[in-house]
């Protein structure tokens, strides 16, 4: 359900992307931080190295590893040992860490990490997309997707307490758009130290390394128990459908503010045309939506926060009444033409008794500006479909043609 | 001495994995966890839902042993739990001075208080006894097969003391099965230390070298005694003991005849050759060591 | 048993596992000849050599895989390696 931000403005300070979730971080009381650096997530871990070196982070290790695939690898040894561990990273770093991300989830260690989205290579582009995530979709991370730095800020505290519930045990990924979100500077409300020691209590897991009780962690799983590990992360990860959305609540309870749950809306009450996005594009779709709203053209915006677990019910229910529903994708799975977030939300949908026409746009690749005239082509070709039915599913735009 | 390692584990019989993970036990003592890459040792011991280790312990992946541990040594300082507890992570030759590189540069060049133990067998024994950068000179593997127009292995062993070394390390020693008060010892020393130790253990392979179930240790002491296992340690980057050979130094003809992996060094043309190559790899370490 | 988060195991618990199956040969003792010097119970792969009250020691025939290691490192050769009889 919608809700009214109260967002206090004397609170508010202007500070880089970077620093709002570098800032975040430190109010979690991490005890582990591990990281490499790696453009445009560098802010982040120099900022917390600041922090480290003036003393700012009680009872926390900052290690200062030789790769990402050891940033993770640590983790996976001082969750284990009992620490909130974090970590940052982005695209080649992301996937470099590709087998380690399987690891921490299967193990159930609720490690957070605030993922800077940005192009995979080849080519080699340090600009925004969101490709690396995507592709580690299936790794058993939670995945939660920031419109903006109040978001990205602000999900730090609400991803631990996700991640760490008993309930749930799985990591987590938050993820902001490169240089879009992490080198801007923006009015934020820093995360309130005293309200997250309130929000976020120290994590406290059952099972530690610990020689008093030696746990053997991480035995091997012959076919005969392998299966049901599978079966018992994916039963956490619908629980954690339910737990976003507490958290989010809780959240708004605590400090007023709120972004949605799994998922939000913004004028979808009335709206025929509903375009479904993830990231920082959300807001210049708000306002083209505020534009066409003035000349009568009934666009809403569903925003994806949790892109895994995926809120196949709450996509179904915003959804079920629109005439047509545009998907934007800032990746793509080559060989299908399609971006996730189109591919997904259509699959979820195939035995249900909601048939909306879904289109799909992949656009915004290796940082390639989402302009708001795009959005108001995309929006024209939706009203084209309410016409005449879908011609073109799924299609790249603001393709250079001249290029080809 | 208790055995932190639990009987029923599926180690073949006379698996030196078992005796090497015993006695690095013995000398870190209980108080201790210990970090396994995938290997052997892990996979032998940890069938879920059982486990061989009456230690804490932890398997991540193949690759981060290292790093896995410096995790858990940072864990433990930050929760001020760190107290006289070691941070253990055996690994084998493969995870070691293969895959796992990477990750024990970083931790050594970081300075964390662990100590690293490589177990040596010298080829990739849980996949089927491939090469591996660890496989000495002229030895027949899967992936490095004596033929007709080979004699096996084509390189020398990677010294990863030598390296280990160069990290600036404290404390790196070599030892080896065939003496096992010896390694006990010297792991008991390097837990003592305060930063990242290094420990590098010979390891008879039974199955993976083609010898007899009984001769691990027999096997383990013969290549000590030619020279081509020089037992030593170095503190601070100084060679500070040496386990001398005397009167009982042998040609490596006597290692190498025990074990079907040079069997072909015997049968082939030019193999006399090919011997004396490895004998002059010994005579370099007797040199070196002043065995 | 259910598993638990990540599938933590409790300590020790191969010993379900009764390996002593899988021997041919099976160590026999000597007591006549053995000095009691212990290499025997060090250098078992299987823990499967355990101290006796008197100071002797014997075989844990459920998991002593018969390796032979005992009976060739033993400095006395009170140590002798059997054909197993099943």
């Amino acid at each position: 359900m919608p809700r009214e931000m109260n967002l206090d403005k004397s609170k508010m300070v202007v500070v880089e992307g970077s620093y709002a979730v570098a800032h975040a971080v430190k109010a979690c009381r991490p005890n582990v931080i591990s990281a490499y650096p790696i453009t445009p997530q560098t802010h982040i871990v120099e900022d917390l190295s600041q922090f480290m070196a003036d003393g700012e982070i009680p009872n926390c290790e900052y290690i200062n590893v030789e790769s990402e695939f050891s940033a993770l690898s640590a983790l996976v040894g001082a969750s284990a040992a009992g620490a909130r561990c974090y970590s940052a990273t982005t695209s080649q770093g992301l996937e470099l860490m590709h087998e380690v991300l399987f690891n921490v989830s299967g193990m159930r260690l609720p490690v957070v990490m605030t993922i800077v989205n940005r192009a995979v290579s080849a080519p080699i582009s340090i600009w925004n997309d969101h490709q690396d995530t995507i592709s580690q979709r299936d790794t058993g991370w939670i995945q939660l997707y920031a419109e903006n730095i109040q978001e990205v800020s602000d999900m730090t505290a609400q991803a631990y307490r996700i991640s760490e519930d008993r309930d749930i045990l799985m990591p987590s990924m938050t993820c902001m758009d490169g240089f879009i979100l992490s080198h801007v500077y923006e009015p934020v409300v820093l995360l309130e130290q005293d309200l997250t020691d309130g929000f976020l209590p120290a994590y406290e897991p059952e099972h530690v390394l610990d020689p008093k009780n030696p746990l053997t962690f991480g035995a091997f799983a012959d076919p005969n128990y392998y299966t049901e590990f599978r079966y018992l992360q994916e039963q956490a990860m619908q629980r954690a459908l339910k737990k976003i959305e507490d958290v989010a609540n809780e959240f708004y309870d605590i400090y007023g503010r709120y972004y949605g749950g799994l998922i939000d809306e913004y004028r979808t009450d009335d709206a025929e045309i509903i375009i479904m996005a993830m990231g920082s594009v959300v807001g210049t779709i708000k306002d083209v939506i505020d534009k066409l709203r003035d000349r009568n053209v009934k666009a809403g915006l569903l925003k994806i926060r949790s892109f895994r677990p995926f809120p196949a019910e709450a996509i179904k229910n915003v959804i079920r009444d629109a005439k047509v529903v545009v998907v934007l994708d800032k990746n793509i799975t080559l060989g299908l033409n399609e971006g996730a977030l189109f591919t997904e939300t259509k699959s979820t949908l195939y035995n249900t008794d909601v048939r909306v026409p879904i289109i799909g746009y992949m656009l915004g690749h290796g940082g390639r500006d989402i302009r708001i005239e795009t959005i108001e082509r995309v929006i024209d070709e939706a009203t084209e479909v309410m016409k005449t039915g879908i011609r073109i599913e799924s299609q790249f735009t603001d393709l250079r043609e001249e290029l080809l | 001495m208790k055995s932190l390692l639990a009987s029923g584990h599926r180690g073949c019989a006379g698996c030196c994995d078992a005796m090497a993970a015993k006695f690095t036990l013995m000398g870190a003592g209980e108080d201790c966890i210990v970090v396994n890459p995938t290997g052997c040792l892990e996979v032998m011991t940890t069938p879920f839902p059982e486990t061989a280790w009456e230690v804490p312990w932890i398997h991540s992946l193949f690759e981060n042993a290292a790093a896995v541990g410096s995790g858990i040594e940072a864990a433990l300082k930050a929760l001020g739990r760190k107290g006289n507890t070691k941070v253990v992570v055996m690994g084998g030759d493969g995870a070691t001075l293969d895959i796992g590189m990477r990750s024990i540069s970083g931790v050594f060049e970081r300075g964390h208080d662990i100590t690293y133990v490589c177990i040596d067998n010298e080829a990739y024994m849980n996949t089927g006894v491939q090469r591996s950068g660890a496989t000495p000179f002229n030895a027949s593997t899967t992936t490095s097969p004596a033929g007709k127009v080979s004699f096996g292995n084509p390189r020398p062993k990677k010294n990863m003391p030598a390296i280990m070394v160069a990290h600036g390390s404290p404390y790196v020693a070599t030892t080896s099965l065939g003496y096992p008060k010896d390694m006990i010892n010297k792991v008991k020393k390097a837990t003592e230390i305060e930063g990242p130790a290094y420990i590098h253990c010979h390891a008879p392979c039974t199955t993976g070298w083609g010898f007899d179930t009984s001769k691990t240790v027999e096997v383990a002491k013969m290549a000590v005694q030619t020279g081509l296992w020089p037992l030593y340690e170095v503190e601070e980057g100084k060679v500070t003991s040496v386990r001398k050979l005397g009167k009982a130094k042998k040609p490596v003809e006597e290692y190498l005849k025990m074990q079907r992996r040079f069997k072909h060094l015997f049968t082939m043309e030019g193999g006399a050759e090919e011997i004396a190559k490895i004998q002059a790899i010994a005579d370099k370490n007797i040199e070196e060591f002043g065995l | 048993m259910k598993i638990l988060p990540g599938g933590i195991c409790d300590a020790g618990t191969t010993r379900v596992n009764k390996t002593g199956g899988w021997r041919t040969f099976k160590p026999v003792y000597d007591y006549d000849k053995c000095i009691k010097c212990k290499l025997c119970e060090l250098l078992c792969p299987d823990s499967a050599v355990h101290p006796r009250d008197d100071g002797y020691f014997e075989f844990d025939y459920d998991f002593c895989k018969g390796c032979g290691i005992c009976a060739n490192e033993c400095p006395k050769s009170a140590i002798t390696m059997v054909l197993e009889e099943k």
